[in-house]
C-alpha cells in the first residue's frame, strides 16, 4: 500500500484537517448551547469559557489550514489542464468534464464547494473573537441574543464546511487525484 | 451571580459579525463579476495553478478584515442594536451565498 504524495495532500485536506474541523464543531455547538449561568456554576463557566476558547480557536486553524491547502495545493492539481492525448484519468477536471453523466460534478459541485468553504473560517474566528471578546459575560440573561446569535454563525460555519466536505468526499471517489 | 458582572459594548459584536458578511458577500460578488467580465476573471488570478479562485478569495479575505478593523475602530465604545447588526449580517451572508451557488451565478454566463 502506496500513497502518492498527491494522495497524501488531499488525504489531509479533506480527512485530517477538514473533518477534524467538523468533529470538533459538536464540542464547540455542546459548550455554547450550555452556556447559561442558571445552568452552571461560576467554576463551571470558567471552565467552558476555557474550552471554547480552546476548540473554536483550534477549529479557525484548522478551517484555514483546510482552505489553503485546497485551494492552493490540491485544487491545482484537479483544475490542471489535459495535454492532447493525456490519460484524463490524471486529470480530474477534464475527466469530469469529459462525461456528461459526470460533468455536474465539476459545474455543480466543486463549483460550488470551491467558494463556500471560504466562508468557514470567516465565520468561525468571527466565534473565536465573540468568545474571547465576551467571555464568561456570554452565559449570563443580559447577552442570551448575543449568545444565540454566536450559536446561529457557528452552525453556519459548519454547515458551509460540510457542504464543502460533502462534496470534496463525492467528487474524490467520482475522479480521484492521483 | 456567576458569571462576571462587567459590561462590553455591543459594537465590537456587531463589527466582527457585519464584517463576515462583508467578507462572503464579496467572494460571492467576484464569483459572480467573474462570470460576468472575463477582465475582472483574469485580473483575480493571482495565483495562476489555482486560477480566479485565488483572487476572490484573497479580496474576501482582505474585504473581510479590513472591514473589521474599520467597523471595529468606529464602534468599539458603542452599544448598538445587535439584532439589527446580525439581520444585516444574516443579509450580507445570504446574498453571498446565493451570489456563489452556481444556478445563480451561471445565469448570468454569456
Amino acid at each position: 500500500m502506496v500513497l502518492t504524495a498527491r494522495e497524501i495532500w488531499t488525504a489531509l485536506h479533506g480527512m485530517v484537517f477538514g473533518a477534524a474541523y467538523l468533529l470538533a464543531f459538536t464540542a464547540g455547538l455542546v459548550g455554547l448551547y450550555s452556556l447559561r449561568e442558571s445552568w452552571v456554576t461560576g467554576k463551571g463557566i470558567a471552565e467552558r469559557i476555557m474550552r471554547l476558547k480552546w476548540t473554536t480557536g483550534i477549529m479557525s486553524i484548522l478551517s484555514f489550514l483546510t482552505v489553503f491547502s485546497g485551494t492552493y495545493i490540491v485544487y491545482p492539481w484537479y483544475r490542471a489542464p489535459a495535454p492532447e492525448g493525456a490519460d484524463l484519468l490524471e486529470y480530474p477536471r477534464n475527466f469530469l468534464l469529459a462525461d456528461p453523466n459526470l460533468s455536474g460534478w465539476h459545474t455543480f459541485g466543486m463549483e460550488w464547494k470551491e467558494h463556500i468553504a471560504w466562508f468557514s473560517p470567516i465565520l468561525t474566528v468571527a466565534v473565536l473573537y465573540l468568545i474571547f471578546r465576551y467571555g464568561p459575560m456570554l452565559a449570563q440573561d443580559k447577552y442570551k441574543n448575543l449568545r444565540w446569535m454566536i450559536v446561529v454563525l457557528f452552525l453556519l460555519s459548519f454547515a458551509t464546511a460540510g457542504v464543502a466536505g460533502l462534496f470534496g468526499a463525492l467528487i474524490t471517489k467520482a475522479a480521484p487525484i492521483l | 451571580m456567576n458569571a462576571q458582572t462587567k459590561s462590553i459594548p455591543s459594537g465590537p459584536a456587531a463589527a466582527a459579525m457585519i464584517s463576515a458578511g462583508i467578507g462572503g458577500l464579496t467572494i460571492g460578488i467576484l464569483t459572480t463579476g467573474a462570470v460576468l467580465s472575463e477582465a475582472l476573471k483574469n485580473a483575480l488570478v493571482l495565483y495562476t495553478p489555482a486560477g480566479p479562485l485565488s483572487g476572490k478569495t484573497t479580496f474576501g479575505i482582505a474585504a473581510w478584515l479590513l472591514s473589521w478593523l474599520i467597523l471595529n475602530a468606529l464602534w468599539k465604545n458603542k452599544d448598538l442594536n445587535l439584532r439589527s447588526a446580525f439581520t444585516w449580517t444574516l443579509v450580507l451572508l445570504g446574498l453571498g451565498l446565493l451570489l456563489t451557488f452556481p444556478p445563480i451565478f451561471e445565469a448570468f454566463e454569456a
